[in-house]
């Protein structure tokens, strides 16, 4: 679990952080601004080919991707 | 009672003489929008009132006067002079939406400079190809996106200074960076404004063309007519108000009416400088009392997937009159806002080049859902042929909308560019480049764009800036970008691709080129599905036909394939 959200806390710093802004697992990475809702299209299709998943569009809302936290529990349900 | 009163009264009796009238504008006078945003709604005993409520992250929140935002932008432009910046230089705004922007771009427009927005999510690419074309003076920037900045900084020579609003003082500032603390910069009392006449450029706003580079709009001070106009006729913006324009300044909305339209008003603006979601949305309009509500198409169908029991969890019984802008409001969504908010969303129509609302559904009048309403008083508007130019009178009939250009908003030129902008002109029309019908009644009605442009968002993307981009992958032998279906944000992009040689399509590979353009454009340009091919349909010509690619995700007839080259 640790590690997946180490995993992805790091895959959103590097894809969507330009300065040194600090992301921890509860971030809040769309009502925040860090990501936008085009750009989460990237986020959601990495976490499809990272975790061999297929994560439906009505369940990838901003709401369940506004952390790091909320994305593991997602992830997680559709790995289960 | 809105300002607006009976539609057909204001056609017959319209001239423009009306706003300048209210603005106490006479034609040959000083006439600059800084001072009429700020130091005239002071002069008019308002100095007091709340001009900008603006809330950030976290809840944050900074109210400001209409005597602050005189003072600041005061400041800003005295900065501004001391670093030698002289009127008609162009700086340019790349930042989200901060209070610094706002007044950054008063305090620009008062010393007589032009503002360029530009949205703080383009990438370092598309940021490049309009400070080049611009040939900017200096950027007002945020340390978060000074970065981007940074990578281009040295093929920007003429770019003399960088002014980072919230630097950190302990912290090494770059070549041509200079801090500017809105907080400690003293407040200007006494300001000697430009004295910029109806002409004297004022706003350069980037849009995007079906080829070509991005096209830098130039707009002049004279257009405040149109834009308070509209704003009090077709917003109808009220003393009381408590006004939202949910759009980024970075595009036109949000300096039309996120700025010029609401503060020559006087009315108080909110500004929620924060990513979207529905409920911290409903949370801003029941905290703050939002009046009037301006939004846009995707958003709203945004909030439609958010459902209606996220709706009933906020009090919004402030909302007072509700307008969209970006692309074509769906009927359903029109319907959804009656029934949730108990009253429809008002569509209006414009774009970058026009400036202003020039299509509309109007406060009193029938809306007929889905449709873009009719042409602002002292506009007129039809739908040509496409090939004669010559006006369609038969109800009903699709054709290119048309309008005699004559309001005080229009773009007076493309930057730099006379030829393209010449060519939106024919038979005495200005063309917007979008297609509809008009009904019995005078109703415009939607049909698309007339080119390949793509509308995501209610933001327009060049497929030629995303395919030349495309091909900078080192993976990319060809590509062919065209518009697809989506729900939420009319259209996405898409991209055909053909890879080179020693390059396999995968997953990976599709997702390394969708951050690729991301980051080298824009989040808006970057393709949402990416179809590897082994060919693109192309002319004996060796022209890819997009059209045919287009025609496809639309489940539309492919029509002439003639000019398709063999197999």
């Amino acid at each position: 679990m640790d590690e997946m959200k180490e995993i992805i806390r790091n895959y959103v710093i590097e894809e969507y952080v330009e300065d040194d802004t600090e992301i921890n697992f509860d971030t809040p990475l769309i009502s925040g601004g860090i990501v936008d809702s085009f750009s989460m299209v990237s986020l959601k299709r990495f976490l499809e080919n990272k975790y061999q998943i297929s994560i439906p569009d009505d369940q990838a809302t901003p709401e369940a991707f506004d952390s790091v936290n909320k994305i593991t529990d997602l992830v997680n349900d559709f790995i289960r | 009672m809105a300002h607006i009163g009976s539609y057909d009264d204001r056609v017959k009796n319209f001239s423009w003489d009306i706003a300048a009238k209210e603005l106490d504008y006479q034609p040959g006078n000083v006439i600059n929008i800084g001072w009429y945003c700020s130091d005239r709604i002071c002069l008019l005993g308002k100095a007091d009132k709340p001009a900008l409520i603006w809330e950030g992250l976290g809840g944050k929140e900074k109210t400001f006067t209409y005597n602050d935002i005189r003072l600041h932008s005061n400041a800003i432009g005295h900065f501004l002079r001391g670093l030698g910046i002289r009127p008609e230089d162009r700086v340019c705004l790349f930042m989200d939406k901060l209070p610094e922007l706002y007044l950054g771009f008063l305090g620009i427009l008062k010393i007589g400079a032009i503002a360029q927005p530009l949205f703080s999510a383009f990438g370092d690419e598309s940021l490049f190809v309009r400070l080049e074309n611009a040939r900017t003076t200096a950027i007002i920037t945020q340390k978060k996106h000074a970065p981007k900045v940074r990578k281009i900084i040295d093929r920007l020579p003429f770019v003399r200074h960088i002014i980072i609003v919230d630097h950190d003082p302990g912290k090494p500032l770059g070549q041509r960076e200079v801090s500017f603390d809105l907080g400690r910069a003293p407040r200007a009392d006494a300001f000697e404004i430009h004295p910029t006449t109806a002409e004297s450029p004022s706003v350069l706003h980037y849009t995007s063309g079906t080829t070509g580079q991005p096209k830098g709009v130039k707009h002049v001070h004279y257009s405040l007519l149109s834009q308070y106009l509209t704003a009090r006729w077709v917003l109808d913006l009220h003393d009381d108000d408590i006004y939202w324009c949910t759009a980024d300044p970075g595009w036109v909305t949000g300096t039309s009416y996120g700025i010029i339209g609401a503060f020559s008003n006087g009315v108080t603006q909110c500004v929620l400088d924060a990513g979207f979601s529905a409920e911290a949305w409903y949370r801003f309009i029941e905290k703050h009392r939002i009046t009037m509500w301006y939004s846009a198409p995707t958003a709203i169908r945004s909030l439609m997937k958010a459902g209606e029991e996220a709706v009933k969890k906020f009090d919004l019984s402030s909302l007072r009159h509700l307008a969209s802008v970006g692309e074509p409001l769906n009927a359903e969504a029109v319907i959804w806002s009656e029934k949730v908010f108990g009253k429809p969303f008002y569509d209006t129509y414009w774009q970058t080049e026009t400036g202003s609302i020039v299509i509309s559904n109007y406060p009193g009048m029938k809306v007929k859902p889905g449709s873009m309403g009719r042409p602002f008083p002292g506009i007129e508007a039809t739908v040509v042929h496409p090939d004669t130019f010559e006006p369609f009178h038969e109800p009903g009939k699709v054709g290119i909308i048309a309008l005699k250009p004559d309001w005080p908003a229009l773009m007076r030129t493309y930057w730099d560019n006379e030829a393209a902008f010449r060519s939106k002109f024919r038979k005495g029309w200005y063309l917007p480049g979008d297609r509809s019908s008009i009904d019995a009644e005078g109703y415009f009605w939607f049909v698309g764009r007339d080119d390949d442009v793509i509308n995501t968002g209610g933001h327009l993307v060049s497929p030629f800036e995303v395919e030349s981009a495309l091909l900078e992958h080192p993976a990319v032998a060809e590509s062919a970008v065209v518009a697809k279906p989506d729900y939420v944000n009319m259209e996405v992009v898409k991209a055909f691709v053909t890879l080179k040689p020693g390059h396999t399509a995968s997953a990976d590979l599709d997702l390394a080129i969708m951050n690729f353009v991301r980051k080298k454009l824009s989040p808006l340009a970057m393709p949402q599905e990416i179809e590897f091919v082994d060919t693109l349909p192309k002319t004996r010509s060796g022209k890819i036909m997009r059209r045919i690619l287009k025609a496809k995700e639309w489940g539309e007839e492919i029509g002439d394939t003639s000019t398709l080259e063999d197999d």
